[in-house]
């Protein structure tokens, strides 16, 4: 199974993330469970700030703390949904597993990512005191935040469907993972609100990026563990 | 049997020497140890806080190489190993938070302050807890094994990133963050007269003989309930 052709592997990749896309566009679950939970988490967050300007440090620990939950919300969609609809098996009949882990990764993280741009979009113009000053940063750690995000959710909630726990373990299980990768990011967003240089932050960077190889790299090797019955 | 003997022999002359050994200023005898400003009589938790969060993560790569040879094997022992290296584990992970804590509490002025260090035993008890959640969700035991085994070895990997990357890219007040004038090296190299040296590593030795041995006892036990 493994020794199929690059080229085949790669359309297999791509057919199981439109297949996601596609089932996501019709019944839009994950979307919309997203969207409202990023809404009313940022509307308890002003309400609970009411007209006092937090500081950006306080603010930046927040809008992760909004993004991690939101994609605790939706990001398992993926492989729950198959063994709801009991279509693992033709799944696993049809792709290899690794391009079943890459499609739905790619769905992932186009999930998270629109997530995080939805998140930061809000924060931006609701929040009072949240102004970044140095944008590159910021862009830059939120896009490395949401790769990270993808690789080391998208193995647990494998672990989730497969469990058949419906999500309640689904935080318990991720945040540990994630911790290394939260602390940095919220690091990284502080230092662009605060307008650091990008060179300043570079530490930060090359910490992310190993996290998120050695995650995809373990979360593909192991997949096929989970997958396979 | 020899084990046995020789870790009551090895853990009494640790206790021993670690609490016992008086402090000078300016050692003489070998039995003396050094004062370190700041730390005083507070320095002797070394001898047992730090074995003790070795023991955790010795029995964490020990789970998780067991947990690799289940799945490489698919034999029922190789999970009962696993499991067991990942309770004694939890257990010593549990000890290793609280001495600290009570430590922190005299020398910091606080019992927890969000140090890297404690970050990082916090998230060690967290992966704990969470393997022990997952275990407990699943009722099929082949299933249970092959979910619990692949978890055990991707929080394995997040572990260096807090034990050794972390740590020294943000500062903390533990010896060895970055920040502490003698540099952010392994904390082993810390401040310690050979005398000292000596006490340490007996103890790193004496703590994990008793690994092994309370890991081979839970394993016999583990290994009878499961055959009931």
């Amino acid at each position: 199974m493994r020794n199929v052709a690059p080229r085949r592997w790669l359309l297999s990749v791509m057919a199981v993330f439109r297949k996601d896309l596609h089932s996501e566009l019709r019944t839009r679950y994950a979307v919309s469970a997203l969207v409202m939970f990023v809404i009313t988490t940022i509307a308890i967050i002003m309400f609970s700030l009411g007209q006092e300007n937090a500081p950006p440090e306080v603010l930046s620990g927040m809008l992760w703390v909004v993004i991690f939950f939101g994609a605790m919300s939706g990001l398992s969609r993926t492989f729950v949904m198959e063994e709801e609809r009991g279509t693992s098996m033709t799944l696993q009949l049809l792709a290899p597993p690794s391009a079943v882990y890459f499609g739905k990764l790619l769905f992932n993280f186009v999930l998270v990512t629109a997530l995080n741009i939805f998140t930061v979009l809000l924060f931006l113009f609701l929040v009072n005191g949240f102004v970044v000053q140095a944008p590159l940063v910021f862009i830059l750690t939120v896009f490395l935040g949401g790769c990270g995000f993808a690789s080391a959710t998208t193995v647990i909630a494998a672990i989730i469907a497969r469990a058949n726990t419906k999500g309640t373990l689904y935080p318990v299980l991720s945040f540990p993972i994630l911790l290394p990768l939260l602390v940095a990011v919220i690091d990284a967003t502080k230092s662009a609100a605060e307008g650091a240089p990008l060179d300043q932050v570079g530490g930060v960077f090359q910490f992310l990026i190993s996290y998120i190889v050695v995650l995809t790299t373990l979360s593909y090797l192991l997949f096929e563990y989970i997958w396979k019955d | 049997m020899g084990l046995r003997i020789t870790l009551g022999i090895l853990l009494t002359l640790v206790l021993l020497a670690g609490v016992g050994f008086p402090l000078s200023p300016h050692p003489q005898h070998w039995y003396e140890l050094p004062v370190i400003p700041g730390l005083e009589e507070k320095a002797r938790l070394i001898f047992f806080h730090v074995p003790t969060a070795w023991l955790s993560v010795i029995a964490f790569l020990t789970s998780m190489y067991f947990g690799i040879r289940y799945l490489r094997k698919r034999e029922h022992i190789d999970d009962i190993r696993s499991s067991s290296a990942a309770g004694l584990g939890f257990m010593f992970c549990v000890l290793a938070t609280l001495t600290g804590a009570i430590w922190a509490k005299f020398n910091w002025g606080s019992f927890w302050n969000w140090d890297p260090r404690e970050t990082s035993i916090f998230v060690l008890l967290l992966i704990y807890g969470a393997y022990f959640s997952l275990r407990s969700a699943i009722e099929n035991t082949e299933k249970r094994a092959t979910l619990s085994s692949v978890y055990s070895i991707l929080a394995a990997v997040t572990v260096p990133f807090f034990i050794f990357i972390l740590p020294r890219i943000t500062s903390g007040l533990h010896p060895g963050a970055k920040g502490d004038p003698d540099g952010a090296g392994p904390v082993v190299e810390f401040k310690m007269s050979p005398n000292m040296r000596v006490i340490f590593f007996s103890s790193l030795i004496a703590f994990t003989l008793l690994f092994v041995w309370m890991f081979q006892l839970r394993v016999r036990a583990a290994k009878l309930e499961s055959e009931q």
